[in-house]
C-alpha cells in the first residue's frame, strides 16, 4: 500500500460519506409515465372532435383491464368472436401492465394473486387456460405451476434496523402487544370460518357471494379505524398491521376505509384451499399480474384497439351507441353496439352517460387512491446488512411506502445478478384529490428521491447501484371501499341496472365491487360476459361460483 | 445502524433535530477552530472505524460459519451491548482525558486492525476455540469504542457549548458510519478483503491518535514518547496491510493444512487446490470437494451403479462437475458417443482442462473429442435445452442455501424428467444419509413427487464420509431399475460384491418422513441448515 491508494481510499470514503450531506448528485435516468393522461383530460374538457362515422358492432367491451380482457376471454370461451376491444391507453392491462427492459420484465401495478378460493372459481378457470394450474379447476386445492408460485423466502419487514422474516408483530414486540395481535388474530379467523343467516360464507372473495346477514354487512357502516377502537385494540403492532393491510389492498389508510372491507382483507381466504395449507401462497411473475395479461392476449389474439376513448354512452331501446375518439387517427367515430361491456372505472362511465342521472350519480358516487410505483433497475442485489435476507416482498415499517418486491425473485439463476425492484407508494395520508394534484405537478426526480430515500433506510449502498428509475403515477388507481360504499345504496343501483331484463350497458370493472382485487375484476367481467352470451342466445354453462 | 453516540444517554435524546440544525446553518467557531474542526473529523474516522469493526467481524464469521442471519445478529447484539459498557465506564476516566482518548485510540487501532487477521488465524488453527476469541475480540472492539466517544465528546465540550457539541458530534458520527455502510459493501469487502480492510481502518485509528499527540502537544507532558507509542503502532499496521496477502495465505494454508498449489476467486466462488504428498485436494469456498486419495470410491459410485446398466446410453448429461471426474468415469463406456458437461464456472473448467497435475487426475477428460464444456447456470440451461439425454448426473453443491436448494426442487427435477430420453436414467448425489438424514430423504421426496421411481443408494467415502447418491427412472417409463450383474468397465472400488451394503441402509440411515423441497418453501435448506453444521474442516 503506497500513500497513494491510502489517500484514495480515505477521499472515496470522505466523499461517500459527505455526497449525502452536501449536493445529491444527480438522479439516475428514467422514464415518468401517467395514465390516461392526455386523453383523460380531453375528456373532461371536452375538447374532442364530434363523431363523424358510424360503425356498427354485435359487442363492444370499453376498458383492456383485467376486467375488460376476463370478458373477451368469457366470450371467445363460448366460441363467440364477434367483439371488439377498445383501450384508452397504447397497451392493454390497465392496472395490471408492464414493463420490460435489458434486465427483467416488472409491474406496474398488481403484482400478485392469492391463490383463489373456490367463490373465485372464473378465476380459476382462467388460470388453468393460461396453464398457471394444473388439472381440475373445481377441485378443493388445485394444483399450480411450481414456477408461478412465489419462492421462498416470500417476505420481510425493515424494523428497528433488522430486517425480520414475517410482517406478522411477532418477535421484538412486549407481551401485551403480542396477547393483542394473538386476539386480533383469532377474531379474524373467526370471521374466516363465519357464515351467515343465509348460509354463505361471511367474508367471500369475489365478495359477491358473501353473505347479506346485517350482522356482517353492518361492518360496513364504519371504518376499519374505529372497529378497532370498538373492539378495545389499542397496540400500536395491530394498528400497524391493519393500516399496513388497507394500504396494500386498498391504497388507503385504515381511518378511510370500511371496516367489512378491512376484515375481508384477513378474513376471506382460506389455508383450506392451497396445497400445503399455506395460506399466504400467492402466484406472481416478473412482470406481475402483467404475465396474465400477456397471456390472455397471446392465447385469445384479441385484437385490442389503443388509444380508443369512449366519451359518450348512450343507451337506447334496440342498442347502445358510444362516442369514440380514436386518437391514433384524430377523429372521432359513433359506434353502435348491441351490447357493451363497460370495463373501465365508474367514475367515468359518469361523466360520458347521456342521460340516466340517477344511474350517472351512483356511478359517481366513488373515488379513487392515487398511486405512485417506481422500477428501480439496479446493477446487483441489495446487499445484505443485517437479519433476514432478500425476500420477494421486502416491507419497511416506518415508511408510508409499502417497500418493494424483487421482480428477478422468481428466476432459477445461481449467482446473484442485476435486478429490478419495484416500489409501491399509494398516496394514503392525503385526500385523493390532494393526491392527484401532487402526481400532476411533481417531476420525476422529486419522485426518485423520495423512493430513494425510503429505500436507503435499509440499504444505505442503494444510490451507487441504481441504474435507473421508471416512475408510474396512476391518478385513478384503485376505487376506495369508504364506509358504505360496497353494500350501500349506489353499488346496489349499479347492480339493478345491470340485473334488469333487457339491458345492453353491462357495468364489469373492480368498481362493480368496490374493493380493486384481481379475483373481482376477473367475476365481475365473467358475468357480463355471460349476461350478454345469455342475451345473444349463445349457450354456454356459467364458469361462476354456484353454491351447492 | 447504531453507532457510538446513540449510546450516549443525553445525545440520544437531542439527536434528530440537531443533526437538521448543523447541516443548516454554520456555527460560529470558538478560538482556536482549526482545533475543533480536526477534532470533529476525527469523530468522522472514529464512527467509520468503530462500525467497519463490527461489519468485519459479522461478515468474517459468516464467511467462516455460514448461516448469515444469526452470525449478523449475535456479532451485532453483543458489540452493542459492549458498546454500552465502554460508555459506561468512560465516566470513570476523570484525568489526563487527552492522554486516555490517545492510548484507547491505539488500543482500537491494535485490536480492531488485526481483528480479521486474527479471526482467520485462530479459525485456522485453533478450529473450535474461534468462537470464543470470536466474540472476545468483538467485546474488546466494542468497549473501547464505547468508550472514546465519550471521552472526544469531553475534550471538545471545552470548545464547543453542549448543544452544538452533540448535534456536531453526532452529524459527524452518522456522515462517518454512511461512508462505511456503503462503502463496506460495495469496495472495502469485495476490493480490499476482510483482513486488509481491518489493517487500513486500523492504521486510520492510530493515525488519529498521532494527530492528537500532535495538537494537544503543548498540554501533554509526555508528548514526544506518546508520539512514539503511535509511530509503533502505525509501522505494526501498515506491515500487517503490505503482508495481508502473505497472512491470507498462511491463515489459509494452515486451514487446508496443506501447501497451496492453486488459489483463485471466480465470479463464482474461492477455488483452492491443495497437495500433501499425493493427495490432491480440491476446496470450493473452503468446503472439500475431493481429495484424490480417495475421489475414484466417490465418482465410481456416482456413475457406474447406473451407467453399467444402460447398455445403449450414446448421449450423456454431466451437471456441476466441473472437475471432469465424472466425465472420466463415463468415458470408460464404449456406447458413450457424447458428453455435455455444464457447469456454472469457467475459472473451475478452464482450470481442470489445462492444469497438468489436474489432468492426470480426470485422464484428460475435458479435452476429449467427446466432451462438449456450456458454462452455464445448470437450470437455466436445462430449461432452454431441447435435448435428450439417455443418462444424467447430476453433482452439485450441498443445498446450504437459498440458490443452490433451487437445484433439489420439484421444479428442476420436472424440467429435469423432461430432458430425459424414454428409458433414460439419472444419479443424483445428495449428501451424506448420515450427517445429513433428513436432507438426504427430502431429496428422495422429492423426486418420488416429481414423477421419478427413487433407488437410493450410499457408500463410504473416508475423506467425506458415509455419502448418499440417488438412482432415478421416469415413474411412466419402460424400465425399472436394477443393479449391474457385472462391472465390464476397469474400476477401483466399484464392484457387485458391494451391491448389499450399497443398497442396504442401516438403522441410523433408514429413511424419514420428509416434506417435499419445492420453490415456495425451500424445505430442504431448512432441512440441511439445521443437520449439518460445518465443523473446522
Ligand atoms: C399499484 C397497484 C397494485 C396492485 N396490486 C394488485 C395485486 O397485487 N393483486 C391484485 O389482485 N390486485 C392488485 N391491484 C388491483 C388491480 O386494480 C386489479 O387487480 C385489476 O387489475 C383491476 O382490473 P380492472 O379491469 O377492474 O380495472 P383497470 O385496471 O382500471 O382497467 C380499466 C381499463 O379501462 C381503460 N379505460 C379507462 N377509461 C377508459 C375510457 N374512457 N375508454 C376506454 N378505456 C378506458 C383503462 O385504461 C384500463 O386499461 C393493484 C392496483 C394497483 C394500482
Amino acid at each position: 500500500m503506497d500513500r497513494r491508494s491510502f489517500l484514495a481510499v480515505s477521499a472515496a470514503l470522505a466523499a461517500s460519506g459527505c455526497g449525502r450531506t452536501a449536493k445529491s448528485p444527480a438522479p439516475p435516468p428514467g422514464t415518468l409515465t401517467h395514465t390516461g393522461h392526455e386523453l383523460g383530460h380531453r375528456l373532461r374538457d371536452g375538447g374532442l372532435p364530434p363523431a363523424g362515422e358510424t360503425l356498427k358492432r354485435k359487442v363492444v367491451i370499453v376498458g383492456a383491464g383485467m376486467s375488460g380482457l376476463s370478458a373477451a376471454w368469457r366470450l371467445q370461451r363460448a366460441g363467440f368472436t364477434d367483439f371488439e376491444l377498445l383501450e384508452l391507453e397504447s397497451s392493454a392491462g390497465g392496472n395490471s401492465r408492464w414493463g420490460q427492459n435489458a434486465v427483467s420484465a416488472f409491474p406496474l401495478g398488481a403484482h400478485y394473486i392469492p391463490l383463489p378460493t373456490p367463490e373465485a372459481r372464473a378465476a380459476r378457470h382462467l388460470l388453468a387456460d393460461i396453464g398457471v394450474l394444473h388439472g381440475n379447476p373445481d377441485a378443493k386445492s388445485p394444483k399450480y405451476e411450481e414456477r408461478a408460485l412465489v419462492q421462498a423466502p416470500q417476505e420481510r419487514l425493515y424494523r428497528n434496523g433488522q430486517w425480520v422474516d414475517n410482517l406478522n408483530p411477532t418477535e421484538g414486540i412486549s407481551a401485551e402487544d403480542r396477547d393483542e395481535w394473538q386476539r386480533f388474530a383469532a377474531r379474524m379467523r373467526a370471521f374466516q370460518a363465519a357464515r351467515g343467516r343465509d348460509g354463505r360464507r361471511a367474508f367471500a372473495i369475489p365478495l359477491a357471494h358473501s353473505s347479506r346477514d346485517p350482522e356482517f354487512v353492518n361492518l360496513d357502516r364504519i371504518t376499519m379505524a374505529a372497529w378497532l377502537e370498538a373492539e378495545a385494540f389499542t397496540s400500536e403492532a395491530v394498528h400497524w398491521l391493519v393500516n399496513y393491510a388497507t394500504r396494500d389492498d386498498y391504497g388507503c389508510d385504515y381511518r378511510s376505509v370500511s371496516a367489512w372491507a378491512g376484515i375481508h382483507y384477513f378474513a376471506c381466504r382460506d389455508s383450506a384451499f392451497s396445497q400445503e395449507g399455506d395460506h399466504d401462497a400467492v402466484l406472481t411473475w416478473p412482470a406481475g399480474n402483467g404475465h396474465v395479461v400477456r397471456k390472455l392476449l397471446e392465447r385469445g389474439r384479441f385484437t385490442v384497439r389503443p388509444r380508443a376513448l369512449v366519451f359518450r354512452i348512450e343507451p337506447r331501446a334496440k342498442d347502445v351507441a358510444l362516442g369514440v375518439f380514436l386518437a391514433d387517427e384524430a377523429r372521432s367515430v359513433t359506434v353502435v353496439a348491441d351490447e357493451v361491456i363497460w370495463a373501465a372505472p365508474f367514475a367515468f362511465a359518469a361523466r360520458a352517460l347521456a342521460g340516466e342521472s340517477d344511474l350517472a350519480a351512483a356511478l359517481k358516487a366513488r373515488d379513487y387512491a392515487p398511486w405512485i410505483t417506481a422500477n428501480l433497475t439496479l446493477s446487483e442485489p441489495p446487499y445484505a446488512h443485517h437479519g433476514a435476507p432478500l425476500a420477494w416482498d421486502n416491507v419497511i415499517h416506518d415508511s408510508a411506502s409499502l417497500g418493494y418486491v424483487v421482480a428477478t425473485h422468481q428466476g432459477v439463476a445461481t449467482l446473484p445478478g442485476p435486478t429490478v425492484l419495484t416500489w409501491y407508494f399509494p398516496l394514503a395520508a392525503i385526500a385523493p384529490r390532494e393526491g392527484r394534484r401532487k402526481l400532476m405537478n411533481l417531476r420525476r426526480e422529486a419522485w426518485v428521491e423520495t423512493a430513494l430515500r425510503d429505500i436507503e433506510k435499509p440499504h444505505p449502498e442503494i444510490r451507487a447501484i441504481t441504474r435507473e428509475v421508471d416512475v408510474f403515477a396512476n391518478g385513478h388507481a384503485m376505487v376506495v371501499p369508504r364506509p358504505g360504499l360496497i353494500w350501500g345504496p349506489e353499488q346496489a343501483r349499479v347492480q339493478a341496472w345491470n340485473a334488469a331484463r333487457g339491458t345492453r350497458l353491462h357495468f364489469a370493472h373492480a368498481d362493480a365491487s368496490g374493493l380493486s382485487l384481481f379475483e373481482e375484476a376477473n367475476d365481475r367481467g365473467v358475468a357480463a360476459a355471460e349476461a350478454v352470451l345469455a342475451k345473444l342466445g349463445v349457450k354456454s354453462d356459467t364458469l361462476r361460483y354456484r353454491r351447492a | 445502524m447504531s453507532t457510538p453516540a446513540d449510546q450516549l444517554p443525553p445525545a440520544a435524546e437531542s439527536s434528530p433535530t440537531h443533526q437538521q440544525e448543523v447541516t443548516l446553518r454554520n456555527p460560529p467557531l470558538p478560538s482556536g477552530e482549526v482545533l475543533t474542526r480536526a477534532l470533529l473529523a476525527s469523530v468522522f474516522v472514529i464512527a467509520a472505524c468503530g462500525l467497519v469493526y463490527e461489519l468485519i467481524a459479522a461478515a468474517a464469521s459468516t464467511y467462516l460459519l455460514g448461516d448469515s442471519v444469526t452470525q449478523f445478529s449475535l456479532v451485532i447484539g453483543v458489540y452493542l451491548a459492549s458498546m454500552g459498557i465502554g460508555s459506561y465506564l468512560s465516566q470513570y476516566v476523570t484525568d489526563k482525558i487527552v492522554t486516555r482518548f490517545v492510548d484507547i485510540e491505539l488500543l482500537i487501532a491494535l485490536v480492531g486492525g488485526f481483528s480479521a487477521a486474527i479471526m482467520f488465524f485462530t479459525f485456522a488453527y485453533a478450529g473450535p476455540g474461534f468462537r470464543v476469541v470470536l466474540y472476545l475480540l468483538v467485546v474488546l472492539v466494542g468497549i473501547f469504542v464505547g468508550l472514546e466517544i465519550p471521552l472526544v465528546m469531553r475534550i471538545l465540550k471545552e470548545r464547543l457549548g453542549f448543544k452544538d457539541l452533540v448535534a456536531q458530534v453526532l452529524s459527524f458520527d452518522y456522515i462517518g458510519a454512511l461512508g462505511v455502510s456503503i462503502a463496506f459493501p460495495l469496495f472495502l469487502a469485495p476490493r480490499l478483503g476482510l483482513i486488509r480492510t481491518a489493517f487500513l481502518f486500523g492504521f486510520m485509528n492510530a493515525a488519529i491518535a498521532l494527530w492528537a499527540v500532535w495538537l494537544f502537544r503543548d498540554r501533554l507532558k509526555n508528548a514526544f514518547a506518546m508520539g512514539v507509542k503511535c509511530v509503533v503502532v502505525l509501522a505494526m499496521l501498515a506491515a500487517g496491510f503490505i503482508w495481508s496477502d502473505e497472512l491470507t495465505r498462511m491463515s489459509e494454508d494452515q486451514l487446508y493444512s496443506d501447501q497451496i498449489v492453486h488459489a483463485e476467486s471466480s465470479r463464482a466462488q474461492r477455488i483452492v487446490i491443495t497437495r500433501w504428498r499425493d493427495d490432491l485436494r480440491l476446496h470450493l469456498n473452503g468446503n472439500l470437494q475431493f481429495s484424490s486419495m480417495d475421489e475414484y470410491r466417490y465418482h465410481e459410485a456416482l456413475v457406474h451403479p447406473v451407467l453399467a446398466t444402460l447398455p445403449g446410453a450414446r448421449r450423456v448429461l454431466v451437471l456441476g462437475g466441473g472437475d471432469g471426474m465424472a466425465v472420466r468415469e463415463i468415458l470408460k463406456y464404449p456406447q458413450v458417443e457424447s458428453v455435455t458437461l455444464v457447469d456454472l464456472d469457467p475459472a473451475m473448467t478452464k482450470l481442470f482442462s489445462s492444469a497438468e497435475q489436474l489432468r492426470k487426475l480426470n485422464a484428460d477428460a475435458l479435452n476429449s473429442p467427446k466432451v462438449k464444456v456450456e458454462n452455464a447456470d445448470a437450470f437455466v440451461w436445462l430449461e432452454q435445452s431441447r435435448e435428450f439425454f439417455d443418462f444424467v448426473v447430476i453433482d452439485f453443491p450441498d443445498p446450504s442455501n437459498h440458490s443452490l436448494g433451487k437445484l433439489y426442487t420439484t421444479a428442476f427435477y420436472s424440467l429435469l424428467k423432461r430432458r430425459m430420453a424414454e428409458g433414460g436414467m439419472a444419479v443424483i448425489q445428495s449428501t451424506s444419509p448420515l450427517y445429513a438424514r433428513k436432507s438426504f430423504w427430502c431429496v428422495v421426496t422429492t423426486l418420488e413427487e416429481s414423477g421419478f421411481n427413487p433407488t437410493p443408494y450410499h457408500t463410504l467415502v473416508p475423506s467425506f464420509g458415509e455419502w448418499g447418491f440417488i438412482a432415478i427412472t421416469k415413474k411412466d417409463g419402460p424400465r425399472e431399475y436394477s443393479p449391474p450383474a457385472a462391472y465390464t468397465v476397469p474400476t477401483r472400488f466399484m464392484d457387485a460384491k458391494l451391491h448389499p451394503a450399497l443398497f442396504t441402509f442401516p438403522k441410523d440411515m433408514e429413511r424419514v418422513p420428509t416434506v417435499v423441497n419445492r420453490l415456495n418453501n425451500q424445505a430442504l435448506v431448512q432441512y440441511f441448515e439445521g443437520e449439518w453444521r460445518r465443523g473446522g474442516s
